[in-house]
């Protein structure tokens, strides 16, 4: 190894270890397809907080969520229409869809997809 | 021959340097603690203090939003709630087991009982890790039949080839394991029966 490239190495390493960890909860999922793009926050999803209250089969059974990351692309609309969360959050079952920031509270620029999974931020997928 | 050790010297003399003073950067006095101590770049290496952050320090929700500090903190959530090793370290199947927690089964109706599934099934592995035993009524406690078949797994036996490459991509028992149900590091939960050496194990079982 040629003293250049153990540099480069080291100086990798060193960003692997400063790198700030995100930890995100376990299985929060962020959507973002349609947010930002209408001037809202991204909508974080928190599993675990359902999950204390629902059965899974409740969401992915009865309210017609597919189980595969990505395959659920909704829509205010919907929601609105009582479809997907709306099936709940109607101010009947759970909180109605008037407190925006509550679901609308993830950072600027966050990609759709689950978070806080068991992958590291290093190098590899798991 | 002597300039390239001199060389080299110089180099791992400015790597350590880099590696003793970076932390320095990067911390204050409140957390200089454990700087040096863990790895943070695997979720799982975590220091029990990092642990279910609340969200307005959880990295991807945003403390500038009034709604985020409305949001419950998993720990307040968690704290009755049996330890795990992984996810999101409370043991799930236990909180519900132990009644604990008391998620509905139905979207409207609190007293709608589960239909649980009781048969375990048994799946012998190749090589030298424990056969797998796969626990319908743990599931079926959460989860509807239709959840998993026909379109994860086809319920008909030995049609079904499962391997821990598909697992962690996503497939097969990875759609929930590794994102919401107790990740793939927590081995021995599925791999959990001792080979009897005889190859003779049953492929189903009946409780």
């Amino acid at each position: 190894m040629t003293p250049l490239r153990l540099l480069y190495v080291a100086l990798l390493m060193v960003l692997v270890m400063v790198a700030v960890p995100v930890w995100a909860e376990y299985a929060d999922v962020v959507l973002n397809r349609n947010a930002e793009a209408n001037g809202m926050r991204p909508v974080i999803y928190p599993h675990w907080f359902h999950r204390i209250r629902f059965r899974c089969k409740v969401c992915h059974s009865e309210l017609g969520f597919e189980m595969r990351v990505g395959s659920n692309n909704i829509n205010m609309g919907e929601i609105l229409d009582g479809k997907y969360c709306g099936m709940c959050h109607n101010g009947d079952v759970a909180w109605s869809t008037e407190f925006c920031d509550r679901c609308h509270s993830g950072l600027p620029g966050l990609a759709t997809g689950i978070r806080g999974a068991s992958k590291s931020s290093g190098p590899g997928d798991y | 021959m002597k300039l390239i050790s001199l060389k080299w010297k110089a180099v791992v003399g400015v790597t350590a340097m880099v590696f003793v003073t970076t932390p320095l950067f990067f911390s204050s006095a409140e957390d200089a603690k454990p700087v040096g101590g863990v790895n943070t770049f695997n979720r799982l290496m975590a220091p029990k203090s990092e642990r279910n952050q609340p969200p307005s320090n959880d990295g991807i929700h945003d403390p500038t939003n009034e709604g985020t500090s409305l949001l419950l903190p998993p720990k307040e959530a968690f704290k009755d709630m049996p330890p795990a090793q992984a996810g999101n370290f409370v043991d799930w199947v236990q909180s519900l087991q132990k009644g604990l927690i008391k998620p509905r089964y139905d979207r409207s109706n609190p007293n709608e009982e589960a239909v649980v599934f009781d048969l375990d099934i048994v799946r012998e592995v190749k090589g030298t890790m424990p056969d797998v035993v796969y626990p319908h009524d743990r599931h079926t406690q959460w989860l509807d039949c239709s959840n998993c078949h026909p379109d994860i797994f086809i319920p008909e036996k030995g049609k079904n080839q499962i391997s821990m490459a598909q697992i962690l991509m996503g497939q097969k028992c990875g759609v929930c394991h590794g994102k919401v149900a107790f990740p793939v590091s927590d081995c021995r939960k599925c791999h959990s029966k001792k080979k009897d050496g005889k190859g003779a194990a049953t492929d189903t079982k009946k409780k």
